[in-house]
């Protein structure tokens, strides 16, 4: 086994990386896939809530850098699925507690015993971000179809690069169909027209996620739903099988029509 | 609702179409670290550097950035001034 390690960031904090991260995570075990998701957020750990395991950390990343423990202690198993662990982050320290060679160190003496390390990077281009891909074989971009968004990907995409770590995919996460459909929401050829980056998943604004994060369950988990459906194809990609896109629709009414015919250039 | 009545008539752009435009430009801008305003004081610099050698139409200048892909240029259009006047008995 050696293990495709995959950063997910941003740029712009609250765009859904953590819950991007714990879904792929949860997605790629639910194949069968060993999996470890590492919290690179240092002081503001999330993934260990999102993924509901929080009360289950005894030692964390920090901890297996300084030696107060070894690797595998700070790996917390998720009973629900086969192969998915998390390495928390540390809650009392800062970025500067790990370095971008601590966090490759770590990676290389997961590889033989993983199929995909995960790493949720911390909003910004500080130290953190350096941190999260500095053993990245691969990197995700989350964004919101929203300007702040769209432009802070921008910038963190020529950071991928130069740092030769591109080219990265872009995932498109809280699209509402109903809003781009009226034109109020930048749609993904837009998106993929600023950015000129690939597309790797499309994840539709979906209050399941906020229901399963509410409960601490992955939202893949969950067969019927959209968000996982997406997250899940996106899992599927990563492995390398060729999903189309999900067809974000809504209800074709008498108002979007009518709007459509008469705005120019409105598709 | 005004908003809803404008845009069914054509009379202004989606708030989407306003907001790729809007991002097409600020994208040029942080990605080749020259605001707008530079990019005017760029266009007065040229036009100075090239009128001392051929006689030119400031009006008529066109400089943009373009960008194509992740790749960016700089587009200029100057059209010259032709010395040479063609007698119109010739085009005719």
């Amino acid at each position: 086994m050696t293990a495709t390690v995959i950063t997910i960031t941003s740029g712009k904090g609250g765009v859904g990386k953590t819950t991007a991260t714990a879904n792929l995570g949860a997605a790629l075990a639910s194949d069968g896939a060993k999996v470890v998701c590492i919290d690179a957020d240092i002081g503001l750990r999330n993934l260990d809530v999102v993924l509901g395991l929080e009360n289950r950390i005894v030692y964390d990343i920090v901890d297996a850098i300084e030696g107060r423990c070894r690797l595998r202690q700070a790996m917390i198993r998720d009973k629900r699925l086969p192969e998915l662990y998390l390495i928390p982050a540390a809650q009392t320290r800062d970025k500067t507690a790990v370095s971008p060679s601590d966090m490759v160190r770590i990676c290389d003496e997961l590889r033989a015993d993983f199929d995909w390390i995960l790493i949720d990077s911390p909003a910004g281009i500080e130290r953190g971000f350096q941190n999260a891909i500095a053993p990245a074989d691969r990197v995700l971009v989350v964004i919101n179809p929203e300007v702040s968004s769209v432009r802070d990907a921008d910038r963190i995409i020529g950071l991928i690069e130069s740092e030769e770590k591109g080219p990265a995919s872009l995932i498109i996460n809280r699209i509402k169909p109903e809003l781009v459909q009226r034109g109020d929401m930048l749609d993904t050829k837009d998106i993929l027209e600023l950015l000129a980056i690939e597309l790797i998943g499309i994840v539709p604004e979906d209050e399941h996620v906020i229901i399963s994060t509410n409960k601490g369950n992955p939202v893949v988990l969950d067969d019927k739903d959209r968000a996982g459906k997406a997250f899940r194809n996106i899992a599927k990609r990563l492995q390398g099988e060729k999903i189309p896109f999900m067809e974000l629709t809504v209800p074709d009414g008498f108002i979007n029509r009518l709007s459509r015919m008469f705005r120019p250039g409105g598709e | 609702m005004a908003d809803w009545v404008n845009r069914i008539f054509g009379k202004e752009q989606s708030s989407a179409a306003q907001a790729k435009e809007r991002l097409q430009l600020v994208l040029i801008s942080d990605r080749t670290d020259l605001s707008p305003a530079r990019i005017e004081i760029l266009k007065d610099e040229l036009i100075t550097v090239i009128s001392h050698h051929i006689e030119i139409d400031p009006q008529a200048i066109r400089i943009e950035i373009a960008h194509d892909g992740n790749k960016q240029r700089l587009l200029a259009d100057i059209p010259l001034k032709s010395k040479r006047k063609i007698p119109k008995q010739v085009i005719a």
